[in-house]
């Protein structure tokens, strides 16, 4: 790209195009730069959500869905791992993790206030570090 | 593992609720040969090949016998067709599809379901009331889509043989290869043969035809997980001959001739279907899928001195787009789909022959609220040549109200141009006389059928003493706007086809309830209650041979499985019919006159499979054991060129027990 416009500068002399090609390069390298941090469409992620039951499940999944830009949220009762995709422009994940939280269930980043906590059903209060 | 699920989705895009598959998959480890989900939003079951082998079962139009959504009748006295009922309507009202391909339409809908072999059948689902709208606008009262064996998942061989007091005999076996760790091959060959002549009720008429067919598929499959690519690739091939008539007819000498009346039905068919699926890469919510499917079906036949010979050649073609917005609860399916029916039809020489295509575009919308309220919302359009421009919706909602509990409404429309001569081909062995009254419709003369279907259904399950128990019914009116009529009402020597004049409609109900009495001992039992009424040129009736009410029941029984898989499995079913209204026929001399009503009847079916292994099993069983025979089925046998000659009233077997063996043998993988 510089190598062009050098090559344009050195054919016409003129400042009023030479400022234009700067401008434009400019916004050349505007755009360029944001397309280096775009941010990730599809992004995948695996956390770990404290929880119980079926019911804990529901409520999980529920509020990573309430976050805008979680186009799918599983969460697996064993493993207690949940599998996200995430459209990053919209949110990142830890809107996603502070979402849950509020639900009242721990994530790796974000913990449950206790009140929240405490508003769980018996079944779901699980086990605090 | 990866493998799987990208597998599963590769499958899940072809499929008309896709979202649902791949809980269906996961459900099936519970080993029920029936399963009815509490999540899916439609009226599905869906039967699994260890139901298709609770019943003698050698083809697909067999495999419903345990079965309580779906009604099995005789369809004449001639051609020991088995003809099916959904909401108490006709095969032709239900798409029937095989791997989400409509099979059963136009030329094959007579015979069709005996084309499949039951042993190909990996699971078969069955969808009450108006259905997705992904396969097509044609079902009216239901779907029924059959998955054959996957080659990816299949077993190196197996052997099925089967033999019938009847003299039927039967011979299944199929090969599969696994060729590299991206490309499986199946092939199976499937033969049958009828070469005893039975005349149980002795009318000097074969009860049975005689007949023999050759059925042979090779699949391919490939799936690449990493890629997110599967394809599937099918050659079908399949010719089946069927002779009936009267016991001295041969048809070398006396065809269509007086000698003695006889028939025969040729037919030959080729398949080719492919699809093609891709999951979007880093969005396994998002994939597009491609079916193509070609089929040549031609039927040389006559049924004594009536001919009717057709040929079908059809091209389908569906393209398909899954993704979602926003998020997975919020889903959708678009895409288009195209046919093209080239028919050569005679009948009695008379040429019938035409030209039909469609092309049309659909969009489903799947919302689920996470909780305890889904819905499906479909719409399509369509440009038919002779249908015309129009559009179709369908909405299935289901709400879970409480626990382990559910209701599903459905609503939708259904479009279909009705292959009167093809779908009626039990009116052909008679002495009747056709006729098309109308003459402005675009199909025969005929204007399209055009039907509302409205259904709700309510589902517990409970424990009851700590077994698992289930109690639910359901409720489905299908009210025709146009309808051909079939009119047997008239004159015992007349068909007529002619537009509906008047009101036309099918309400069903049926009431179940299931019990697992106690372990590995499993009762199902239904009733069912049927009004179907049509106005008549000679007034309103209730559909002839159609049994107002029915009782099912279904007893199953299976020991422990012990020592390398030795088990005992018992098989018990029972199926009681009402008074089926008869066709008109007071005007016939008393000797060939019937009731205006057939008497109740019930049939009873047991079977007995012994498992010696994993790998080798043999069965016994007995069908209609009671011996139940309607007398009377072929009216005017004495005189089969008279003008009383009928052999399409029938309401119960005309065969009497009818008792078989079999085995089945199979060479698993080595792991």
């Amino acid at each position: 790209m510089w190598g062009f416009v050098i090559k344009l500068k050195t054919k016409n002399k003129s400042i009023v195009m030479k400022t234009k090609i700067l401008g434009l390069m400019l916004l050349l390298i505007a755009f360029s730069t944001q397309a280096q941090e775009k941010k990730n469409k599809n992004a995948k992620f695996t956390i770990e959500v404290n929880g119980n039951c079926d019911m804990c499940k529901k409520r999980i999944e529920k509020a990573a869905f309430e976050t805008k830009g979680v186009k799918s949220a599983v969460w697996d009762i064993e493993t207690h791992q949940l599998n996200l995709i995430l459209n990053e422009e919209k949110r990142s994940l830890l809107a996603v993790e502070q979402n849950i939280a509020k639900a009242g269930h721990d994530t790796n980043n974000v913990k449950a206030t206790d009140a929240d906590y405490d508003n769980l059903h018996g079944c779901c209060r699980y086990e605090r570090d | 593992m990866k493998y799987r699920i990208v597998v599963l989705f590769g499958f899940a895009f072809f499929n008309a609720f896709s979202q649902e598959k791949l809980n269906e998959v996961k459900v099936e480890a519970n080993q029920k040969g029936i399963q009815k989900s509490l999540k899916k939003v439609s009226n599905v079951t869906v039967v699994s090949s260890k139901e298709l082998l609770k019943a003698a079962c050698c083809n697909l139009a067999e495999s419903f016998e345990t079965n309580p959504s779906i009604d099995v009748n005789f369809s004449d006295a001639l051609t020991g067709t088995k003809q099916i009922k959904m909401l108490g309507l006709t095969s032709p009202y239900i798409l029937i599809a095989e791997e989400n391909i409509p099979s059963v339409r136009g030329a094959s809908q007579a015979y069709g379901l005996s084309f499949t072999p039951g042993t190909w059948v990996e699971s078969i689902q069955i969808t009450k009331g108006a259905g997705s709208v992904v396969n097509g606008f044609e079902s009216i009262s239901g779907q029924i889509n059959t998955e054959l064996i996957k080659p990816k998942n299949d077993i190196p061989f197996f052997l099925n043989f089967y033999g019938a007091t009847e003299g039927r005999f039967e011979l299944n076996t199929h090969f599969n290869h696994q060729i590299s760790d991206k490309w499986a091959s199946s092939f199976y060959v499937h033969g049958n043969t009828r070469t005893i002549k039975n005349d149980m009720n002795k009318d000097g008429f074969l009860d049975n035809p005689l007949g023999k067919q050759l059925n042979l598929v090779s699949r391919w499959q490939y799936s690449n997980p990493e890629k997110g690519w599967v394809s599937f690739f099918n050659f079908k091939y399949m010719n089946d001959q069927k002779q009936t008539g009267e016991l001295a007819f041969n048809p070398e000498v006396d065809k269509l001739t007086t000698n003695y009346w006889g028939s025969e039905i040729n037919t030959k068919r080729f398949d080719f279907t492919s699809k093609t699926g891709y999951v979007f890469k880093d969005m396994p919510f998002q994939s597009i899928g491609i079916q193509n499917a070609f089929s040549s079906h031609n039927q040389d036949s006559y049924f004594g001195l009536r001919q009717y010979n057709i040929n079908q050649q059809s091209y389908y073609s569906n393209l398909i787009f899954n993704s979602i917005i926003n998020n997975t609860n919020n889903k959708f399916s678009t895409g288009v789909n195209f046919t093209l029916d080239q028919y050569s039809e005679y009948f009695s020489t008379v040429d019938f022959s035409r030209i039909d295509n469609s092309i049309g575009a659909f969009f489903e919308y799947t919302y689920d609220s996470m909780n305890k309220l889904s819905f499906i919302l479909g719409s399509r359009v369509d440009y038919h040549n002779r249908l015309g421009v129009f559009y179709i919706p369908r909405l299935h909602v289901r709400y879970n109200p409480w626990e382990k509990s559910v209701i599903r409404f459905s609503a939708g429309r259904g479009k279909r141009a009705a292959n009167i001569f093809a779908e009626n081909q039990h009116l052909f062995g008679s002495s009747r006389a056709f006729s098309i009254l109308d003459t402005d419709g675009k199909i025969y003369g005929l204007n399209p059928e055009i039907a509302w279907n409205y259904g709700i259904s309510f589902t517990q399950n409970f424990k009851l003493f700590t077994k698992s128990a289930d109690v639910g019914f359901d409720i489905y009116r299908t009210d025709f706007q146009n309808q051909a009529v079939i009119d047997v009402m008239q004159s015992p020597q007349e068909v007529l086809f002619y537009n509906l004049k008047g009101n036309s409609y099918a309400n069903s109900f049926q009431f179940d309830f299931n019990l697992e009495i106690i372990k590995h001992f499993n009762l199902r039992t239904s009733y069912k209650y049927y009004d179907i009424a049509t106005d008549y040129l000679s007034g309103t009736f209730q559909r002839p041979l159609q049994a107002k009410h029915r009782f099912f029941t279904n007893l199953e029984y299976a020991t422990h499985i012990v020592d390398k898989g030795k088990q005992w499995k018992f098989d018990f079913t029972l199926n009681w019919l009402g008074k089926q209204q008869l066709p008109f026929t007071m005007t016939n001399p008393q000797i060939d006159q019937l009731p205006e009503f057939s008497p109740s009847f019930s049939v009873l079916n047991a079977q007995i499979t012994r498992t010696f292994s994993s790998v080798f099993e043999m069965y016994i069983g007995g069908e209609n054991i009671g011996n139940y025979k309607q007398q009377n089925a072929i009216l005017g046998a004495n005189n089969p060129f008279g003008n009383t000659f009928d052999t399409s009233i029938v309401y119960a077997p005309v065969f009497g027990q009818m008792y078989y063996v079999g085995l089945r043998y199979k060479i698993k993988n080595k792991k």
